[in-house]
């Protein structure tokens, strides 16, 4: 029984689940489990059956894309507090890329398909998880475009200026 | 016999003493009054730097202002007057006006967590006030910078920042955009470095400094880990001609960049930063 309560500890503690209601909390700990990963291995892979999410509790992760023949890209990295991972979530289950440890990791993986599974039968813990997916998406999304934006190149007036010498 | 008020049009010839390329397209001079004397400013102004038969630039002043010996300015060469600062050498001389500007609050914020946040080559006009908050480090609670870069190799003043890292006494966060070579470090924007904290948001005060896309958005992310507007405090940037309040070139809605910034306090300017005419 000592492995369930400390579960339950952890997703308490967690960031990500702060605050849940213990009831909610307690049919989460049927769905998790403590995974530790060394540096190299991967938590995901690109086109791969999404079938876990992870609230990381120490450590780094690389969210990358493979490029044929170059180093794979490094997207965003992610570390203790956070949380990895919304594909399990959302149809058909697919990861859309590479997560690998960049130190040694500990986390706390949770089995999609168990998860979905409650969260269907139950709306309160479905509403419950989506509550606090949704806003982590958001971010994430604002983060990505932010990134895309090159704010520290030269200015975008400079840039425009250029072209239109160019043109 | 009273003095005669100092010229504020009138430039001081300084002699630049060192040069130092820190990036690819950014580079420190450090200036010394060529008529002798020092020279003291407040962390976060500005000087009108004047290269001679070329133009002035507004430049913020990067080096420590506990130094009255030495003047120091971090430049990125983008425009004419940049790029033609960039070509000068060690012995040449340029012009410069000032102390111009409101300074960052640096003693407001004795008793508070201090958080920096820099983006790009906006870590040059705090780090005079990083200076002046670790000679009075007692004086604070946390001492946080937060940095984000392009990529790693245009990480500026990256030996500083390691040796400040290696310090008990401050948290140094760097971040890049983009990945390169073998950097093992953070990848994604500086906010997500500001959204995991570690410091105490209700008695934090936060200087902010970088493009403004990037000052709007860490600032939202500051508030949102619970930092008062009030507590906020970031460096503006527009063209300026004369750097004193008299020309209005540098006006912003209601208030002039170069007297009534270009630190200035987000409650005061958030609602400026949201339209786009300005």
């Amino acid at each position: 029984m000592g492995q369930p309560h400390d579960l339950g500890n952890i997703i308490d503690e967690h960031p990500f689940f702060k605050g849940i209601d213990s009831g909610l909390r307690d049919l989460l700990v049927g769905c998790a489990a403590n995974e530790r990963f060394e540096v190299g291995e991967f938590l995901a892979r690109e086109g791969r059956p999404a079938d876990k999410f992870y609230l990381l509790r120490a450590g780094q992760v690389a969210v990358e894309v493979d490029v044929p023949g170059k180093q794979p890209v490094v997207l965003e990295t992610m570390g203790e507090g956070e949380v990895l991972g919304w594909s399990w979530v959302v149809p058909p289950y697919v990861s859309t890329f590479d997560c690998r440890a960049a130190t040694l990791v500990r986390a706390l993986s949770f089995d999609g398909k168990c998860l979905r599974a409650k969260m269907e039968n139950d709306p309160a813990l479905g509403y419950e998880v989506l509550r606090r997916f949704v806003p982590m998406m958001g971010h994430r999304l604002a983060s990505a475009r932010l990134q895309i934006l090159d704010l520290y190149g030269p200015s975008v007036a400079k840039a425009v200026k250029s072209k239109k010498k160019a043109g | 016999m009273t003095a005669p008020i100092p010229d504020p049009m009138l430039p001081r010839p300084f002699r630049i003493e060192k040069v130092r390329r820190d990036l690819s397209d950014t580079f420190t001079m450090e200036l010394v009054p060529a008529e002798g004397g020092e020279f003291t400013f407040a962390a976060g102004q500005f000087n009108m730097l004047y290269v001679f038969g070329v133009g002035e630039v507004p430049i913020s002043i990067s080096g420590d202002p506990g130094d009255r010996s030495v003047l120091v300015h971090t430049t990125r060469a983008v425009g004419a007057v940049t790029k033609a600062l960039d070509a000068l050498k060690a012995g040449e001389v340029v012009g410069v006006r000032g102390p111009y500007g409101t300074p960052w609050p640096v003693e407001a914020a004795f008793g508070h967590d201090l958080v920096f946040v820099a983006g790009g080559v906006g870590l040059a006009p705090l780090r005079p006030a990083i200076y002046q908050a670790m000679a009075n480090r007692e004086r604070f609670g946390r001492v946080v910078v937060f940095y984000g870069a392009r990529t790693p190799e245009d990480i500026l003043f990256k030996r500083e920042l390691e040796r400040w890292r290696g310090r008990f006494d401050m948290s140094v966060h760097v971040t890049v955009d983009r990945a390169t070579g073998k950097w093992s470090g953070n990848v994604g924007v500086v906010t997500n470095l500001v959204a995991k904290g570690g410091f105490d948001p209700s008695a934090t005060m936060a200087f902010v400094c970088g493009p403004e896309v990037m000052m709007r958005y860490s600032a939202a992310a500051l508030e949102k880990r619970g930092v008062a507007r009030p507590s906020i405090y970031m460096s503006m940037e527009r063209n300026m001609k004369c750097g004193c309040g008299l020309c209005g070139h540098c006006q912003w809605g209601p208030h002039f960049v170069c007297k009534d910034g270009p630190v200035f306090r987000y409650d005061r300017i958030a609602d400026l930063l949201s339209i786009r005419e300005l």
